[in-house]
């Protein structure tokens, strides 16, 4: 647990990894590389193989074909107790008959370390997730918050070389899983180990990866970094997955316009051929066009059919002339009342051709 | 008695605070829900207690110590004693080794399995004990199907004796008795939630370990429960020892008929009943003591 060094870091690689459950393909195919040191979320919605994936490398479920490596040892056929890959599991999966310094120091005694080790590890485990002297605690004298740091402590205390963590946040409410996730990621930069972690929160993926690997019906659909997932989306599912994107069907008229319901757009990007194309639209990219403006900009008039207060900001929806729905944000500040429209006001929106992104129904 | 005691919440007396009417509503209600289960309990259980406890003091004149007194002077009741409760005990650990496994697999197959385990389990509980008792009889006795079997295979020059005396008692009470820890057993390990398994073994833990550390103490309640269902019933068992213990086996159930039967002495069987309920009382309040129930059910 030196910060310093970290001789425990170690990729993954899964190649052509496929589990069939009789007809069913949970895995399709998927290949993927985890960089040492890595801290990568598997996105998906139920259903879409990423438990599956998680099982395959915690040793649970056997792949049908495909191999996984972890650094250069294959481990595709290894079984769980051998693997050195601590494991969060989304309900903790805590030992109930135990205490929280018996949950912790479990793995030593699994590997037979001598127990005049134990004290000092187990201290120094309990210190990393702050609940040092909480070692002769019962578990069910804990919070939600303190069950996750002690799940989290017994994963880390062996040092394992790989962490995959199942939605380890679901059960905690909004505010404390926002603080958990920003202190999972000190503790990720702090350990230097390498992290995969499930979640079918977009949010938190966006907020904790280096990396997201978005699945979707057993297979991988993109892997990316958060920005580039986020304001670059592959295609209609990522796009509409990630954020809050709504997906205008446009047409292609040469690789750098585009025409929304009869008007020509213009895109920075290069628009992919085909047809069934769509074209992504993130609510914070939208602006109410004024003097500020991009003079390159795009322009979108529309009316406003509803305005929402959130607190922080204000959502509006406008109809855009084509038929469209589209909504974008003030924020409730001075500057967003001056010029908030009403509703039934006739307005112009702006979408720069850096945010004008068009994606295909399908990769 | 081995149920984790949870903190009684004290009846306030009528001092501490008065009642709302709506607490007094409530009150009543509970009452009025419990008094069909309270007169049951009341009539069929308290009062003959109380009654047999009376009775076991009455000699023919009057009170009298008499019954008591033969526990110290007539060795069968020690020996019936003795023997009662070595045969409850090989039973229940009988039904442990046995049952455990059983329950073990049916918890953790899946789909048609467990009921098809279940079943298997329970299908002899709904015949009549008599007509197994007999069952056992024939197929233990000297020219029966177990030790012609035997001799034909010529494992045994003679025929064992199986039947008539301790083991045929012991062999048939257990058979009787198994559903008694196979279900409690199957309830306790199908709470036990699989991820806990899987945790052990993604810390490391081999499937000894897993087994040993998680499981097993988790599946404790399900261990005592059953343990003290079998080993009870094994106390109070009549109709199997009578029928298939020949004569050699005399346990405190066949010792309070025969007070009855052929001497009419309702005393003395009363007093053997409650010698018996006193020493279970006493066994489990040991137990208790010395096993800490409270921490394997982790209410602590």
């Amino acid at each position: 647990m030196d910060a310093s060094s970290h001789p425990h870091q170690v990729g993954v690689t899964i190649r052509n990894a496929v589990k069939r459950y009789g007809s069913f393909n949970a895995l399709n195919d998927v290949s993927l590389d985890v960089a040492p040191g890595e801290f990568l979320s598997i996105l998906g919605p139920s259903g879409s193989g990423k438990t599956t994936l998680l099982g395959l490398l915690g040793g649970f479920v056997q792949p049908t074909s495909g191999s996984i490596h972890l650094g250069a040892t294959d481990i595709t056929h290894m079984p769980p107790h051998k693997r050195d890959i601590g494991i969060v599991f989304q309900n903790y999966a805590l030992f109930p008959h135990m205490t929280v310094g018996q949950n912790i120091t479990f793995p030593l005694r699994a590997r037979h370390m001598p127990k005049a080790d134990w004290p000092a590890r187990l201290e120094a485990a309990l210190a990393m997730v702050e609940l040092s002297g909480y070692a002769d605690r019962s578990i069910a004298a804990l919070s939600g918050g303190q069950r996750q740091r002690v799940a989290l402590a017994r994963a880390m205390i062996f040092e394992p070389r790989l962490i995959l963590m199942d939605e380890p946040l679901s059960a905690l409410d909004k505010q404390l899983r926002e603080t958990m996730q920003l202190e999972l990621k000190d503790l990720h930069a702090k350990l230097g180990a390498t992290i995969i972690y499930v979640t079918h929160d977009q949010r938190e993926a966006l907020t904790m990866s280096d990396r997201i690997a978005v699945m979707k019906d057993g297979k991988l659909v993109q892997v990316d970094s958060p920005r580039t997932l986020h304001d670059r989306p592959a295609n209609a599912f990522v796009a509409s997955f990630i954020g809050e994107a709504m997906l205008l069907p446009v047409a292609r008229q040469d690789a750098g316009i585009l025409t929304l319901s009869g008007k020509a757009l213009r895109s920075a990007h290069a628009i992919p051929a085909g047809k069934d194309l769509f074209l992504t639209v993130h609510s914070e990219k939208l602006t109410l066009a004024g003097p500020s403006t991009a003079p390159e900009a795009n322009l979108l008039p529309g009316t406003v059919s509803s305005t929402v207060y959130q607190g922080e900001s204000v959502r509006i929806f406008v109809t855009l002339d084509g038929g469209h729905a589209v909504s974008l944000r003030l924020p409730s500040n001075h500057s967003g009342w001056q010029i908030m429209p009403e509703r039934g006001q006739a307005v112009t929106l702006a979408l720069h051709p850096d945010d004008t992104i068009v994606v295909p129904q399908a990769a | 008695m081995v149920r984790p005691r949870r903190p009684v919440p004290a009846a306030d007396g009528p001092m501490t605070h008065t009642l709302t009417p709506e607490e007094r509503r409530e009150r009543r209600l509970i009452l009025a829900l419990l008094t069909p289960a309270l007169a049951v309990v009341g009539v069929l259980l308290i009062a003959p207690l109380i009654w047999m406890g009376w009775q076991s003091f009455q000699g023919p004149d009057g009170f009298s110590l008499m019954h008591y007194q033969r526990f110290l002077t007539d060795s069968v009741y020690l020996s019936s004693f003795i023997q009662t409760f070595r045969i409850a005990f090989v039973v229940t650990l009988a039904a442990l080794l046995i049952g455990y496994p059983i329950a073990y697999v049916a918890a953790k197959s899946e789909g048609i399995w467990p009921p098809i385990i279940l079943g298997m389990v329970l299908v002899p509980f709904w015949t009549s004990v008599l007509v197994r008792a007999y069952a056992w009889l024939i197929l233990l006795q000297r020219r029966g199907i177990v030790n012609s079997a035997l001799q034909d295979l010529g494992l045994i020059d003679r025929p064992l004796l199986l039947v008539n005396n301790e083991f045929g008692t012991t062999m048939a009470t257990l058979h009787i008795l198994l559903p008694f820890m196979v279900l409690p057993l199957y309830a306790a390990m199908k709470k036990i939630p699989a991820e806990l398994e899987t945790a052990g073994a993604s810390l490391g833990g081999n499937g000894w370990l897993v087994f040993r550390s998680i499981y097993l103490p988790l599946s404790l309640p399900g261990v005592i429960a059953g343990s003290v269902l079998v080993f009870v019933l094994t106390l109070g068992f009549y109709i199997t020892p009578e029928l298939l213990g020949g004569g050699r086996t005399f346990l405190v159930s066949m010792l309070v008929s025969r007070n009855i039967e052929l001497y009419n002495e309702w005393g003395a069987a009363s007093s053997i009943s409650v010698v018996l309920l006193l020493v279970v009382f006493a066994i489990f309040r040991l137990a208790s003591m010395l096993i800490p129930f409270e921490r394997i059910m982790g209410t602590k």
